[in-house]
């Protein structure tokens, strides 16, 4: 990683020795240009990765582009608003199943954003007097954040096989279960997506709240303690409140990577996704590839963009507006 | 907080609870990784009866893992070194100026955060597939196009994450520089960028695990040539059999190098995190 | 329209190309080669042997021969099934496409209707050697019905029931004729306490699943599709083949409900192999998984998939692996000689035993066991008792839809669910409203 920096730097100095040869200061057109000279790239890495494919993903949606055109996808004929009316049709088996997946999506993004909440506070608030051996523990709790997704996701896998996996294993040993349960079909599915996002989420929760506490001052704590309040009137008076902002980006940030977690899903379930672990990227993924149906894939996708637009524009308003208030 | 009995329990609960959930997994991982084939297949036992390391040594047969490996690697430091360079040159105008589309400039790149990969999945790949037409320039199916495509991923929350950053440094320290006759970019050099060196650390940390751990897109744009190590763990599962201790080894030594890298770095992380957050 | 041109000139401008200009055929990276002699054809092959490397240690010395004989290069490159798919698909898209690739046979009438790839017609027929000489049913997996077709069979496989002879031979059983015979040596046979299975089925994978759809179906007469090539999913006589498979789970219980979980066949496979089950359906193809995994040649035995008594005698459909040629390849003539050699009667004879494979071509005799009845078997169902899955267009489709409907099905029933014959119907009906969406 070291290297990057160092790679980084010459690049962005070049320009610098030049100016500071001629005195930039006595050049004023140079600086109304510099912005958008070093946003430049950027927006052009934008441009072509994030900002033209969306365009043409909107294109697409507008167009019939099945298997019948696919070799051949300029000359695809218009579809008008027909792919969107069959992504809507709740009536209809597609729609059908498109509604049931945004169904399970939001059931698992609300679950997953608040258990890993939950636990990234309990444990950044266990971790936040010092004592020995806590930067081991808190070094440990990241490992999870760390390691490659797909590496964690097949690991769970393997663990909630049914009759070779260690989480049957565990709730037998306990006797808490006769150790035939199915994980990864069947209504558990959406029970094993939450625990392994989560399992992997939390960590970032944690991370970040953690963070979050170590700018917190110290004498306010102290303050209040000859106040005579306890830990948990501490948490709720002077830790939640001074967490705010920090919450209301990490809530935001947990919802959006949690509503189109794409590879969770796929590296759990493979190519037998269960209906109650259909996550709706996945099932906008099964969608254009299993059936060669891109116009439709693309007309989902855009529907699934306009919800994340309102609910994030609805969040950043009202969230906005209390913190005015306050 | 006081360190009262109560919270020595509450303390203590937790880490345990946490730190088991944490553990398991990491434990199956590697026992499993120890295990011969045949005890993977039977029945889950928490000790390995059988310690082996044939997995360690026939993974790299089964699956054609180095040149996996390789390629991750290229793709995900090349994706990295671009990101961050390109990151540091967009904040700072982002932290430093103000100009007309400043708005409209964070606004858009940080609201491309909320693109569902699966939107730009296809188009992308009809795009690169036109540039190829066009110019001669190999997109598909190369590194060339994972390289591009993966340092875009990370750039919204890089630019994001260092333009707090760069606002946490005292704009005087700048204007100092300027002052000793520095420019603007003399004084991202030898002023900004040094102050925010754990920023840049953090970003590049997020930028590469960004690229390693990426999916969806290795699985539509790579071929056997580029295939990365995300895609490739999945080829243990073969017509004839499925190698669980292969495959849990595999994803040990994909995970090692990633894993310590951000464990020594995790430091500047949090801080980059915070600043970013807090702004 | 509007928005689609202005979209289009957006687009268009900002990558300073003209979307035009983007078809199919306009790949100016061919792999290689030129005007003269020195030619390179690109091969995808599919994943056949025990390991994608073994797959190129096997087609290897097949493929320098061919350049031997011909001076044109193959460059191979061998691809897994999880990602072949996708990856003809991206393919087709983008026109960077192989000069000849290997697909299931069963796609071949989906992949016709992308018009990616060449007709076999008259000329490029007698340029491979002729339509005579493949085995009729065989070639008719290659595309729609009455059309050229746009792939040729290449390696053919078909579904036996394989049991083990010494737990039929301790029960004092026959191998079954009927499937009631069957149903009744699997119950025999499922031992609790020995925690042994009559059965293990590919209980999970979808493309499993959507091939006993069609053969019990087919048993029963029913079709799935009508002439116009509209889904007929919901009649009775695929309801109940629907119905009589998930039986062997739910009713008849003589296979483990873990086999809800099997997305793959090698997992049932494997069951048979360490002798947990007594009976598992497979492709001939499983031979080298069983021996791979510990079971030797004379143990076990096979038998077409029976059907019921006085049902049609459907054991298998035409199952295996095809060859096509991409329309936009450079180097048609190469490609078409490639085709010729790889179903040529030596070439055949060479892979059939590494890929256990059931030849496609009439007179060849199979190589892939030396078990003589064995071999006699497959040949037989894959000649006389097997039926090629719908050749329509949607037939991707009805694999994906049937497939996991039958997925979720099984999950059910493992899960402690019931289903009933109304559950199947309604199944069906919303596999068959997303089928007829999509076209």
């Amino acid at each position: 990683m070291s290297v990057a920096t160092q790679e980084a730097t010459p690049a962005a100095a070049k320009p610098a020795k030049k100016k500071t040869r001629r005195g930039p200061e006595h050049r004023p057109g140079l600086n109304r240009w510099l912005p958008y000279l070093l946003l430049a790239p950027a927006v052009l890495a934008e441009l072509l990765i994030h900002i033209i494919p969306m365009v043409v993903g909107i294109w697409m949606s507008f167009i019939k582009l099945t298997k019948f055109f696919i070799a051949n996808w300029s000359a695809a004929p218009s579809a008008g608003l027909n792919n969107y009316k069959v992504a809507l049709d709740f009536n209809n088996a597609v729609g059908e199943g498109l509604l049931k997946s945004f169904g399970v999506t939001v059931a698992f993004s609300l679950i997953t954003v608040a258990l890993s909440w939950v636990l990234g506070m309990a444990a950044a608030v266990a971790l936040q007097p010092p004592f020995r051996g806590r930067g081991i523990i808190r070094t440990f709790f990241l490992v999870p954040y760390a390691l490659p997704a797909y590496a964690g996701i097949l690991t769970w896998n393997f663990m909630l096989q049914r009759d070779t996996g260690a989480v049957n294993h565990v709730l037998n040993q306990l006797h808490l279960s006769d150790g035939r349960t199915f994980w990864l079909i069947g209504s558990n599915a959406l029970v094993s997506l939450i625990t392994v996002a989560t399992w992997k989420l939390w960590t970032f929760a944690f991370l970040t709240l953690m963070a979050g506490l170590q700018s917190i001052p110290g004498d306010l704590y102290e303050a209040a303690s000859v106040d005579g309040a306890g830990n948990i009137r501490q948490w709720r008076n002077i830790t939640l409140p001074s967490l705010r902002p920090v919450n209301l980006v990490l809530v935001l940030v947990l919802f959006l990577w949690t509503f189109s977690d794409f590879n969770t899903p796929y590296v759990l379930f493979g190519t037998a996704q269960p209906p109650a672990g259909d996550l709706i990227t996945f099932h906008i993924y099964n969608a254009s590839f299993l059936t060669w149906n891109f116009g439709t894939g693309a007309a989902m996708s855009v529907l699934l963009l306009i919800f994340l637009m309102i609910v994030t524009g609805a969040y950043l308003l009202v969230t906005g507006r209390r913190s005015r208030r306050a | 907080m006081r360190e009262t009995q109560g919270f020595k329990i509450y303390r203590g609960v937790v880490l345990t609870v946490l730190g088991l959930f944490v553990l398991v997994p990491l434990y199956v991982m590697i026992t499993s990784s120890l295990k011969p084939l045949k005890d993977v297949q039977g029945a889950f036992s928490w000790w390995p009866s059988n310690l082996t390391l044939t997995p360690f040594v026939d993974m790299w047969k089964t699956v054609p893992l180095a040149r996996y490996f390789v390629n991750s690697t290229i793709v995900s430091v090349s994706a990295t070194v671009f990101s961050v360079a390109i990151a540091i040159l967009a904040a700072f105008a982002v932290s430093r100026f103000r100009f007309r589309g400043r708005t409209a400039f964070t606004t858009t790149v940080l609201s491309t955060q909320m693109f569902p990969g699966v939107l730009f999945l296809l188009p992308l790949f009809l795009i690169f597939v036109n540039i190829n037409n066009s110019f001669g320039l190999q997109l598909v199916g190369t590194r060339l196009g994972l390289i591009i495509t993966y340092l875009t991923f990370s750039l919204p929350f890089s630019i994001w994450m260092l333009a707090g950053y760069f606002d946490s440094i005292p704009r005087e320290l700048d204007e100092a520089a300027l002052v000793d006759g520095c420019g603007p970019m003399g004084a991202l050099w030898r002023v900004v960028l040094p102050a925010a060196r754990p920023g840049v650390i953090a970003v590049a940390i997020y930028s590469f695990m960004t690229a390693w751990g990426e999916v969806l897109f290795a699985s539509v744009m790579t071929t056997e040539a580029n295939r990365t190590l995300s895609v490739g763990l999945r080829q243990y599962s073969t017509q004839t059999n499925i190698y669980w201790n292969q495959i849990m080894a595999a994803a040990l030594v994909v995970s090692v190098p990633v894993v310590i890298g951000f464990l020594l770095a995790q430091r500047h992380f949090v801080a980059g995190v915070t600043a970013g957050a807090v702004k | 329209m509007r928005l689609r041109s202005f979209v289009a000139a957006v687009a268009a401008t900002a990558m300073g190309i003209s979307l035009a200009a983007c078809g199919g055929g306009d790949k100016n990276d061919s792999s290689g080669g030129g005007s003269g002699g020195d030619q390179t054809l690109t091969y995808w092959a599919s994943n056949q042997g025990t390991s994608l490397d073994n797959d190129k240690e096997v087609l290897t010395p097949v493929l320098q021969k061919f350049t031997q004989d011909t001076g044109i290069k193959v460059n191979l490159e061998v691809i897994g099934w999880n990602d072949l798919q996708t990856r003809i698909q991206t393919a087709i898209t983008s026109g960077q496409a192989p000069d000849v690739v290997n697909i299931g046979n069963t796609w071949a009438a989906s992949l016709q209707a992308t018009d990616a790839f060449l007709p076999f017609d008259g000329d490029a027929m007698t340029a491979i050697g002729g339509k005579d000489k493949f085995v009729p049913t065989a070639l008719a997996t290659g595309g729609k019905e009455g059309t050229d077709p746009t792939s040729v069979p290449l390696y053919g496989l078909a579904y036996g029931l394989y049991y083990n002879k010494a737990m039929f031979a301790a029960a004092g059983l026959q191998p079954p004729k009927t499937w009631e015979e069957m149903v009744t040596d699997a119950r025999k046979l499922t031992v609790p306490a020995k925690k042994q299975w009559g059965m293990a089925l590919a209980a999970g994978s979808y493309t499993e699943n959507v091939h006993f759809a069609f053969i019990n179906a087919a048993q029963n007469k029913a079709d799935w599709f009508d002439a116009d090539g509209k889904p007929t999913f919901t009649g009775d006589g695929n309801v109940q083949g629907v119905l009589r498979y998930l039986d062997l789970m739910q009713k008849d219980k003589v296979a483990n409900p873990s086999n809800a979980q099997y997305d793959n066949g090698t997992k049932s496979v494997n069951d048979f192999a360490t002798k947990k089950v007594a009976m598992v359906i497979n492709q001939n193809n499983a031979d080298s998984s069983i021996v791979a995994n510990g079971m030797k040649a004379g143990e076990y035995g096979v038998v077409p998939f029976p059907a019921p008594a006085g049902a049609e005698q459907v054991a298998s459909h035409v199952a295996g692996i095809n060859l096509s040629v991409f329309k936009n390849t450079k180097h048609k003539d190469a490609a078409l000689k490639f085709v010729k050699y790889m179903t040529d009667a030596t070439t055949q004879t060479t892979l059939g035993k590494p890929f256990s494979s059931l030849p496609v071509l009439k007179d060849a005799k199979p190589v892939f066991t030396t078990d003589a009845a064995e071999a006699a078997t497959f040949q037989d169902v894959y000649n006389t008792k097997s039926k090629p899955l719908p050749l329509v267009p949607a037939e991707d489709q009805f694999e994906s839809t049937v497939g996991k409907a039958m997925n979720s099905m099984f999950a059910k029933i493992a899960t402690g669910g019931t289903v009933t014959a109304d559950d199947v119907k309604a199944a069906l009906k919303t596999a068959q409203d997303q089928v007829a969406a999509g076209s």
